[in-house]
């Protein structure tokens, strides 16, 4: 049985690999390289004292290969799902090989067990190789991470550590329990690709915020959080980057600017300031600045009238807890579709 | 004697619809099955009844002296080749062969080497690439080389040309002089069954409506013809009944010879027999199938 | 050795077609004392019939005398049905021969010939089992 599932699935496997051997080669060719680019970069911009500068070009030199790597892990268990999972019984019953194969003297249910062992466990040991690949080679990046693609938010996320092996496993479970469950490939693949993007979706907007209280603080305003001023008569506005300073990696879920009696102001709504304040906060010409911040002196001044960050985050270093709880409940969401499977496998009505 | 399959009041529904009722059978060993009936009789649903590719939703279903549940033990003595006899297309012949080693404790590894040699088959060949009748014989060798009690094909040369038919029986009943097993095979044209079967089973619209030997068959059922007459003596069962306004033709099945000398008595072929039956599938001929169970 | 064959119209089961044509072969001495007949599994092979049907024929012949099975060598013939006959073949055919150029001349053609024989031949046949 292994050896027939093996046979009818080599072709597909030796694709699969030769893509995964290119990604890898890619991987392992420009990282190491890139790590030390950062490492060298990093320890200059620390004796100016000022590293803003240096994470934002460091990111955009490699934002493409950041956003290229980030969406084959993205998309590759969908793929799964899509193009091995829906198609693998279904073909079968298409063709009408099913008759053949199950009444070989092995059980439907032992039919299954190898299918579903066999590929899913290849499926899950692949992903599982390019996720951490993945979350190594970009290590650099995601801490110098520009303003939404910071670790822990949405996208990111899904595509580092572990959870990419989650996600493929289900995915692959999700195809064969559709297309036992409706029987033709098309209809199938659609079902799967449906449902599994909605989850995508639906998980990191529902669920995911509460795997653990979000932390909530008032931060100082510097760089690190502040995109952009708008000067204005009556005073100033402030726009926020949905980043947390000190952690370039935390995932924001609220983010507000707190005037001195703490009340919330609006995104960019303006606020009087003090003659010392609007002095500070003008901005300089280019020769006037050097190698530190130029709006250094704005932003001191601004957190000694008492503005804030106010944001709730969940920080970088919940990272592999997060990894954890995701991959546990997408672990049982397999185990319960496996379940459906054997359930139903064993009662149908070919 | 052995049954190779014993079925009591047994059903197969699906949704509304019933596909098989009130089926009891009990077919000794030893015997090639001819199971005919025309298409959508429920022919498909009893076979794979008896593979166990389906579970009955009413009545009770023995093969070879067990339920036909799926289990491998059950599944090791079932044969079973499925209608247009599926390969797997992108599989060459020797992978199929080896398919079936892998998946069969009881392969007969020489038997199929065997078979495939004097089919002429190219081993490498892919099955996508065969044709249908060398398909059919690939489906026909996996089925023989695992050796089972009971081989079942369901309309195995309802597609095959008449020289690839041929030759596709040829080598099945060959097989059952080598290896002495169970066939049932089934056919909605007589004539595929005419030669091979020493057994039949008669299904229309989901109902047995005779089943025996086929010698019996043949030495009880007779075609009266006469003067017009509306009733027989109670021992002749009347299968088909036609009348004119002055002549009466009547096929009827009894066990005790015909003395009435007003009617012209002939025989009937397999042909004539099944065509009787098929004539009047409304009319349920409760007699036959206990006669069988002697 | 002989070959079987059958006629799916004629209306006769398989079996006894081919207890005819051993018969037959006997009778016209294609068929000799000693002489082996083909395996069930090559008649079958053949005609792509049921073994049962074969043995059938087989066993009822050997019933009748005219043929054994010896186990492991094949199945042979004990017994012809030409023995008397066959010497007589010859001037029959020749007084038959003469009848039918009478038959002619007197204006008949094939088809009446053979429906003349043929109802002779039945009544005659008839008389004999009366």
């Amino acid at each position: 049985m292994i050896w027939l599932t093996w046979r009818q699935f080599r072709g597909s496997a030796a694709l699969m690999g030769a893509v995964l051997a290119l990604v890898g080669l890619v991987l392992v060719l420009t990282g190491p390289g890139m790590a030390a680019e950062y490492s060298k970069g990093l320890s200059n911009c620390l004796a100016n004292g000022f590293c803003d500068r240096f994470y934002n070009d460091f990111f955009d030199r490699y934002q493409q290969p950041f956003l290229g790597v980030t969406l084959v892990v993205l998309v590759l268990p969908a793929l799964i799902g899509f193009f091995w999972g829906a198609p693998l019984i279904t073909r079968e019953l298409e063709n009408g090989t099913h008759l053949l194969v199950w009444n070989q003297s092995v059980t439907r249910s032992r039919w299954l067990a190898v299918k579903l062992l066999v590929i899913g466990l290849t499926v899950m040991a692949a992903t599982c190789l390019l996720g951490l690949a993945v979350t190594w080679w970009s290590d650099p990046l995601d801490k110098s991470a520009a303003d939404g693609w910071a670790l822990m938010s949405p996208l990111v996320f899904d595509a580092r550590g572990i959870v990419p092996m989650a996600y493929a496993g289900f995915a692959f479970v999700l195809g064969i329990t559709t297309g036992l469950l409706i029987g033709r490939t098309l209809p199938a693949m659609a079902v799967t690709l449906l449902i599994f993007v909605g989850l995508q979706l639906a998980v990191p907007m529902l669920v995911r915020p509460h795997f653990q209280a979000p932390i909530s603080a008032n931060v100082a305003l510097s760089g690190g959080n502040v995109e952009g001023f708008n000067r204005d008569p009556g005073g100033m506005g402030l726009k926020l980057r949905d980043q947390i300073p000190t952690d370039a990696g935390a995932w924001v879920l609220t983010n507000h600017l707190v005037n001195p009696q703490g009340r919330k102001l609006a995104d960019g709504e303006v606020f009087p300031l003090t003659p010392e304040g609007d002095k500070a906060c003008t901005p300089l010409s280019p020769s006037q600045v050097g190698q530190g911040d130029p709006m250094g002196a704005c932003f001191a001044e601004l957190n000694r009238l008492g503005y804030r960050q106010a944001a709730t985050y969940h920080p970088t270093r919940s990272f592999w807890l997060f990894q954890g709880i995701e991959t546990g409940i997408y672990a049982a969401l397999t185990i319960a579709l496996t379940w459906l499977c054997f359930w139903w496998i064993r009662r149908r009505s070919s | 004697m052995n049954s190779v399959l014993v079925a009591q009041d047994l059903g197969k529904r699906y949704g509304r619809r019933w596909a098989l009722r009130d089926c009891s059978l009990e077919i000794p060993a030893g015997h090639v099955v001819g199971l005919v009936g025309p298409n959508g009789a429920g022919k498909t649903t009893l076979l794979k009844l008896a593979a166990g590719q389906l579970v009955p939703s009413e009545g009770r279903l023995t093969v070879l002296g067990g339920q036909p549940d799926g289990s491998a033990s059950q599944l090791a003595k079932v044969g079973f080749v499925a209608q247009d006899t599926p390969a797997y297309s992108g599989l060459s012949v020797e992978e199929h062969l080896r398919l079936g080693a892998r998946l069969n404790p009881g392969w007969d590894a020489e038997l199929a080497r065997d078979r495939i040699a004097k089919l002429g088959l190219d081993p490498r060949q892919r099955a996508g690439k065969l044709s249908g009748g060398q398909r059919a014989q690939l489906a026909l060798t996996l089925g023989l080389a695992k050796r089972p009690e009971l081989l079942i094909l369901d309309e195995p040369v309802a597609s095959l040309d008449p020289l690839a038919r041929r030759e596709f029986l040829q080598g099945l009943m060959e097989a059952v002089v080598d290896h002495d097993f169970s066939v049932v095979l089934s056919s909605h044209l007589v004539s595929d069954l005419e030669r091979t079967c020493d057994y039949l089973i008669v299904l229309i619209g989901s109902r047995v409506q005779v089943a025996g030997e086929v010698d019996k068959l043949l030495s009880t059922h007779h075609r009266l013809t006469g003067p017009r007459r509306d009733h027989l003596p109670s021992d002749q069962h009347v299968v088909s009944a036609t009348h004119t306004d002055r002549q009466s033709t009547f096929v009827i099945r009894t066990d005790s010879p015909i003395h009435d000398p007003s009617w012209a008595v002939t025989q009937l072929t397999l042909e004539d027999l099944v065509l009787a039956y098929m004539a009047t599938p409304g009319r349920v001929h409760a007699g036959p199938t206990l006669e069988v169970q002697r | 050795m002989i070959r079987f064959h059958l006629d799916g119209r004629s209306g006769v089961s398989p079996y006894m077609q081919l207890k005819q044509q051993v018969r037959h072969a006997l009778r016209l001495g294609l068929l000799r004392e000693g002489d082996q007949l083909p395996t069930v599994k090559d008649v079958v092979a053949q005609l792509a019939i049921n073994p049962n049907t074969v043995l059938k024929a087989y066993r009822e012949l050997e019933h009748d005398g005219l043929i054994a099975a010896r186990p492991g060598l094949g199945t042979f013939v004990t017994r012809t049905l030409t023995d008397t006959s066959l010497s007589a073949h010859a001037p029959l055919r020749r007084e038959l021969e003469r009848w039918m150029a009478k038959a002619r001349s007197a204006g008949l053609d094939d088809e009446s010939i053979e429906a003349l024989f043929m109802t002779t031949f039945r009544a005659g046949a008839q008389e004999d089992i009366a």
